[in-house]
């Protein structure tokens, strides 16, 4: 599983990530998680607003700190089917 | 009514919806809350000349009359004022703004024909999410989908310049008119300039890379939400906003509160007052490198107007600190070659020296 952390370097994209690796962490997941700060890939990705998150290339949430519910929502087995 | 639609898309698919299960069992408590909120916020506004006056001259003891009773109750007056204005608007706007993502936007906006696209580009940047980090990512992906340049630039100057802090702190301490003027003011500069740099034909201006890059919908925007997500949205907004700006309007009412009790008046009407014609493009020169939110200028507004600088002055030296800034032109030179930069700021910097003008001949 490959988890996409979008953001410029902003102090939003760093909670954003830290909310992530938590979730992962708890959970005991095997994810690969990367923080991308290129603007060419976002936009690659179609992120408009940062900070952004996007599992196996699926984006998730766009222009705001997710919530830890929502992260495990997202990574939940019923939801990754 | 759309909420059980949204709730089998949930459940069916399984995507990017967010919405968590119990959105419709939290929704009654949300009401109950923000009812018994709303009926506290209006008794206790209500009663804050009272109490300021009661506070001053019961509490303090302070003499009638005197500079620092007027200072101080100015200040315990206002402060609560402004703030609690504050609280209501940005928990509103949180709420409107629940409604407008930067896809949809960009949807409304992509293949608009110029014009018609720079007034909806102008007026949706004020109601669209925006954080001025997300300015290049959002950039790209407007102008890759079809936006046209101009329109481009349309929401991105009315996006960061005309947002509810500014306007609820101009109102809620110089009241509607001034409030107004720059609103309006604001809009007219974001479609007019954007329309100029939209007729200079500039597209060869933009990085090369930035047409390469391919437009994605993601579909993220579809997310359906509820009620109840949407009161969370305007209270998470609220939490975020006024948890940042209140140290800012707090420092700004004190000055206020100095002023109003112990400076002169027409401390600085020799300098910026209006027969200093070469103020406003100093206030505009000076105001574009500064960088500040709307909140962090109040203070210096609040001390120009106090001691009789002119009220066109002072709103260009507000925007161009708020609407021009240079860390925004560094964010932006990723995607705009120099000359696209230095017509931008140009353009921009030609409309808030008009304003100024036009304001200080008005009033």
């Amino acid at each position: 599983m490959k988890i996409i952390v979008y953001g410029p370097g902003c102090a939003r994209c760093h909670e954003t990530e830290r909310v992530v690796r938590h979730v992962v962490a708890q959970l005991g997941l095997a994810a690969d998680i990367e923080k991308v700060s290129d603007y060419q890939a976002m936009a690659a990705a179609g992120v408009l607003a940062t900070p952004a998150v996007s599992i196996d290339g699926v984006l998730k949430i766009s222009g705001r700190i997710p919530k830890s519910e929502e992260v495990r929502g997202w990574l939940s087995p019923e939801a990754r089917g | 009514m759309s909420a059980p639609i949204s709730e089998q898309m949930t459940a069916g698919t399984g995507r990017s919806v967010t919405s968590l299960p119990s959105a419709r069992r939290r929704l009654p408590r949300y009401l109950a809350a923000c009812a018994a909120g709303l009926v506290a916020w209006v008794a206790l506004y209500a009663s804050l000349q009272p109490l300021a006056r009661w506070l001053t001259f019961e509490a303090l003891r302070l003499r009638h009359e005197t500079h620092v009773a007027s200072a101080v109750e100015f200040f315990v007056f206002e402060s609560p004022k402004v703030l609690m204005l504050l609280v209501l608007i940005v928990f509103g706007v949180g709420i409107i703004r629940s409604f407008f993502t930067p896809e949809r936007t960009r949807r409304a906006l992509a293949g608009r024909s110029e014009s018609v696209g720079n007034i909806l580009a102008a007026l949706l940047g004020i109601v669209t999410p925006f954080c001025s980090c997300s300015a290049v990512p959002l950039f790209i992906g407007f102008v890759t989908a079809g936006v046209p340049l101009g329109v481009t630039f349309s929401f991105l100057v009315s996006a960061p310049m005309v947002n509810e802090v500014a306007v609820v702190l101009l109102f809620g301490l110089f009241g509607w008119k001034v409030a107004g003027l720059y609103a309006g003011t604001g809009v007219l500069i974001a479609i007019l300039s954007g329309w100029t740099i939209g007729r200079l034909r500039l597209e060869g201006y933009v990085e090369d890379w930035v047409f390469e890059t391919r437009a994605v919908e993601t579909g993220i925007d579809e997310e359906r939400l509820e009620w109840a997500d949407r009161l969370e949205a305007g209270w998470r907004a609220m939490k975020d906003i006024v948890g940042k700006v209140w140290p800012y309007v707090l420092i700004g009412i004190a000055v206020g509160a100095a002023i109003h009790g112990y400076v002169p008046e027409n401390f600085m009407a020799s300098i910026m007052g209006k027969s200093a014609w070469w103020s406003v493009p100093v206030a505009v020169l000076i105001g574009i490198p500064m960088y500040s939110n709307a909140a962090g200028i109040i203070p210096v507004v609040q001390a120009l107007l106090g001691k009789g600088a002119a009220l066109g002055t002072v709103l260009a030296f507000m925007m161009a600190v708020i609407g021009l800034s240079l860390p925004e032109t560094i964010i932006l030179r990723r995607v705009l070659k120099p000359t696209l930069i230095a017509v931008f700021v140009g353009v921009v910097g030609t409309g808030i020296l008009l304003v100024g003008y036009v304001f200080n001949v008005l009033f």
